[in-house]
């Protein structure tokens, strides 16, 4: 059994929690405005809900409902964060009914989708809080029973007590335990008692997805919303000259072409406030195809920007960064990652003595990698519904981080943060783009200015060429051997437009004597975002493959070579701060060599590569199987393995993991946006190629470690190897190394 | 503009619509139809499936005067009380992510299902590839198909 104080001050917002539980009745008139399901008609359900804790509210008849107290983008966490709930509430999953909950830090906690997060944060506070209400229903039936609470047994939502035969639901005795104190300490289950958490359990909204309810920001809509575009330049640098929406006013259904500017001038921006385009054209009107088609009329002159600055708040105050006006090609990019590359960069991490061991070396080889910008491509494009009045605003739409855009929206605004209801609704994809709050500020100042309710929508092509991009990256890899090929030295010096993706802590850190980790960036107005595995989903990439070649110079097999790297960074870690635990490491390849039968016979049909990373908390290892489909290399089969701790949800787990595969997949091969005189090449799927339906492999097999170490991420550890995996496969199949990607572009070539 | 007459999921509904404007925003912003999906506008993604006298069809370039008199089914009216063979076999295999793209596969795989009850690997591999899923859920959409092949 585990203690938990629940006055635990390092965690105020479980605390806030907890207290926020004792003694509120809540009527569901006023939860209805949460719910986006036109079907939940408050006739329907009981009248009164008791409170016990801000997670969970139960009826008299013993109906339980479990709020989701984060957003939910595909990861599961509207399932799998109310079965924790349910797990240490001891109720039949069965008999639960789940809602997305009210946008309230102080009841809910951070609320924030991103860094494979969600489950590794709430783990504990979701414990507790099941656990919290249970000792306050059982205190409650001790009371009116007239026994000694601690004789008291719970099962499925019922409580027994054995000696005097007496048995009642939770139901019964929820309004008296919604008015008794929250218990000082509370005791949590042990691991192997879990009945819910470890079992699969289906989406709870699955019904809804299939049966096609409006669910998504795109589907939120009230009476007399207006319908309102954006038509941003056509190129990065650019601005708007002037404009002449002469012809576009005359169009059925048009409202109104107006300019606003995202933020004032000296706006200073917090972290999640990246403006792309501040000045806004916009065109409103009634629907949605009128509106798409009157934009067409616009007559729009465009100039170039010029340098410009962001005013950007700062850990140690604000600080000003220059955004470079100039428009941008990416074969200047390619230019100008050479050009950097070769200039000194700076250190990001020292062990050893690099330089002699290099200088003195038997032989080295150096290889670079490169990556293009990518684009999120969520299958909802952005959107936002606004309604903003003088004294308050409602504000809906597909967001991952509520708590980080309501700061900002209170300041554009000049509303305080309670007169703004934000509300949390499933989004339909997010990578991280929709961590960012651009789309909601300008759907914020459309409506004030039109003084009507107003949903911003992004075309697919606005969603593609408006940035937020994953940077343009590259990284060479220098590898020292001595005359016997042992591995002496290891040096990356790696950079990106405009961000430096080096983690410089992880692994082979740590195993090699003589390290050397640098980066550089280089400034750009191409702005850029989150992006599924943030650095790691190219450092993945490249480093995994150096390894590959690393081994291969050595006459190692990849997996030993990595093991025999890891157990020396076990027992003899060179340098501090290494990020990952060696063991964890090492198990995921173990585990993969075994389930993907590496040294069978049998599968030496297949050009197979391998890889593995650790990331957000979680190791994962990839088998990748590559087979000849009509002259092509194709992925046919991948066996994955992931270390992310406890599993809540097994099912969804493989789910995620197979979809990280194809995900990875996908970018490794066919992912890439390309730029000319600022102008972003692909603004469309006729463009941007996506893997399809044909392209996915035929067999993804998922394995998890089993261990009881609490749950970290499981989101994103799985896609940045994948990457690696693939071009080592790749390798195999082709006789030649994959440096560029996206790799397809080479094979296609040739075919 | 003379009202549109339209046949959607068994009822004949009246829209008061320019001619040109695309069936996706005909049931999205008009009949509040919302589970058929944008996605690209341009006919690549699939989020915009629909059944057009029982073909699938992309909404999204398909003008609502090209369709009057025609029998459109959406995912609303793909089944009464959402037990649709392919829906079912969507809810047992647990295919959605994020959930977005699935109505549209959904319409897609039923479509096929009707003129192919037993479609092989690759016919359901070539049918389903209009279908961008950007979580990833291709396994399972196919697995979904098969068991609701089986169903049928």
């Amino acid at each position: 059994m585990e203690n938990f104080k629940t006055n635990n001050s390092r965690r105020a917002f479980l605390k806030s929690s907890l207290l926020a539980g004792g003694g509120l009745m809540i009527s569901f008139s006023g939860l209805a405005k949460f719910s986006l399901d036109g079907k939940i008609n408050a006739a329907d359900l009981p009248g009164e809900w008791y409170e016990l804790t801000g997670y969970i509210k139960i009826t008299q008849d013993n109906i339980i409902k479990i709020f989701n107290p984060n957003p939910e983008f595909g990861q599961n966490v509207m399932t799998s964060l109310p079965m924790i709930v349910a797990e240490e509430l001891d109720v039949d999953w069965k008999k639960v009914v789940v809602e997305m909950g009210p946008h309230d830090n102080v009841k809910l906690g951070p609320q924030f989708t991103g860094g494979s997060n969600s489950v590794r944060m709430y783990w504990k506070p979701l414990r507790d809080a099941g656990a919290a209400a249970r000792n306050m229903i059982i205190t409650a039936a001790a009371q009116t029973w007239n026994v000694p609470a601690e004789e008291i047994t719970t099962k499925a939502g019922m409580l027994y007590h054995e000696k005097t035969g007496k048995s009642g639901t939770y139901g019964e005795f929820a309004s008296k335990a919604s008015a008794i104190p929250i218990p000082k300490e509370v005791k949590l289950k042990d691991v192997k008692d879990f009945n819910v958490v470890r079992h699969s359990q289906k989406n709870v909204e699955g019904v809804k997805i299939v049966t096609g309810k409006p669910l998504f920001g795109l589907d939120y809509t009230q009476e007399g919303t207006l319908i309102a575009m954006i038509e941003h330049p056509p190129a990065f640098g650019m601005k708007v000259k002037s404009f002449d929406a002469a012809e576009t006013l005359k169009m059925p259904g048009i409202k109104d072409v107006f300019t606003l500017k995202l933020y004032e001038d000296g706006y200073e921006q917090a972290g999640f406030d990246t403006r792309t385009f501040n000045d806004l054209l916009v065109v409103v009107g009634a629907t949605t195809w009128e509106v798409m088609n009157a934009r067409k009329k616009l007559k729009v002159t465009w100039e170039p920007k010029g340098d410009t600055k962001d005013k950007m708040a700062g850990r140690g105050g604000s600080r000003e960064v220059l955004v470079p006006g100039a428009l941008e090609s990416t074969a200047t990019h390619f230019a100008k990652m050479k050009e950097y590359a070769a200039k000194p960069a700076q250190l990001l991490r020292k062990d050893g003595d690099p330089e002699t061991a290099f200088k003195n070396a038997a032989k080295v080889i150096e290889r670079t990698y490169n990556a293009p910008f990518l684009a999120h491509n969520c299958m909802e494009p952005m959107n936002c519904f606004a309604h903003v009045a003088d004294d308050k605003a409602l504000i809906v739409g597909p967001h991952q981080a509520a708590s980080w855009i309501e700061p900002t929206l209170s300041k554009v605004l000049n509303l305080p943060a309670d007169k703004i209801d934000m509300q949390i609704t499933r989004m339909g994809g997010g990578f991280g783009l929709r961590a960012y709050g651009h789309t909601f500020v300008e759907a914020a100042i459309i409506s004030k200015k039109v003084k009507a309710p107003v949903k911003l929508m992004y075309t697919r092509e606005d969603d593609m060429t408006y940035g937020i991009y994953r940077p343009m990256y590259t990284a060479t890899y220098r590898a020292a051997f001595d005359a016997n090929k042992n591995l002496i030295a290891f040096h990356v010096k790696g950079g990106g437009i405009p961000e430096n993706p080096i983690h410089a802590n992880r692994f082979p850190a740590g195993a090699v004597d003589n390290y050397l980790a640098e980066g550089w960036e280089i400034p750009s107005n191409i702005t850029i975002g989150a992006f599924r595995a943030p650095r790691s989903n190219f450092n993945a990439a490249a480093e995994q493959s150096f390894l590959d070649e690393v081994a291969e110079v050595m006459g190692k097999d990849p997996i030993e070579f990595r093991l025999e790297l890891l157990k020396r960074a076990k027992e003899n870690p060179v340098g501090k701060n290494n990020e990952y635990d060696a063991d964890r490491y090492a198990e995921v390849l173990r585990l993969v060599k075994e389930k993907s039968g590496w040294s069978d016979a049998a599968n030496k049909q297949y050009s197979r590569g391998v890889a593995a990373y650790f990331c957000h908390n979680s190791y994962a290892a990839h088998v990748v199987d590559v087979v000849k489909k009509d002259g092509q290399p194709f992925v046919e089969r991948v066996t994955s393995v992931v270390d992310c701790g406890i599993v809540i949800n097994p099912d969804a787990a493989t789910n995620m993991v197979q979809g990280a595969v194809v995900d990875g997949i996908g970018n490794a091969l066919y992912g890439e946006q390309t730029f000319k005189e600022g102008v972003p090449e692909k603004n469309n799927f006729t463009r941007y190629r996506m893997i399809r339906h044909r392209e996915a492999p035929k067999k993804i097999d998922v394995h998890f470690v089993q261990n009881d170490i609490n749950p970290t991420g499981l989101g994103e550890p799985p896609f940045p190897p994948i990457f690696a995996a693939v071009a080592n496969a790749l390798y195999k199949s082709e006789k030649k190394r994959f440096y560029n990607q996206p790799f397809s572009a080479e094979f296609q070539k040739k075919a | 503009m003379p009202a549109i007459t339209l046949n959607v999921n068994g009822k004949t509904v009246s829209v008061d619509v320019d001619p040109a404007t695309p069936v996706l925003w005909v049931l999205r912003d008009h009949l509040h139809l919302v589970g058929t999906k944008y996605g690209c506008g341009v006919a690549q993604c699939g989020a915009c499936t629909i059944m057009l006298d029982n073909v699938a069809m992309r909404s999204c370039m398909l003008l609502v005067s090209a369709v009057a008199k025609r029998a459109i089914t959406t995912i609303e009216g793909l089944s009464e009380n959402g037990d649709h063979p392919v829906q079912k076999a969507w809810l047992e295999l647990d295919v959605a992510q994020c959930g977005y793209c699935q109505t549209g596969q959904i319409m897609t795989a039923a479509a096929l299902l009707k003129s192919n009850p037993n479609p092989t690997d690759a016919q359901i591999e070539a049918s389903m590839s209009g279908n961008i899923c950007r979580c990833g859920t291709y396994l399972r959409i196919k697995e979904a198909v098969k068991t609701a092949a089986k169903q049928n």
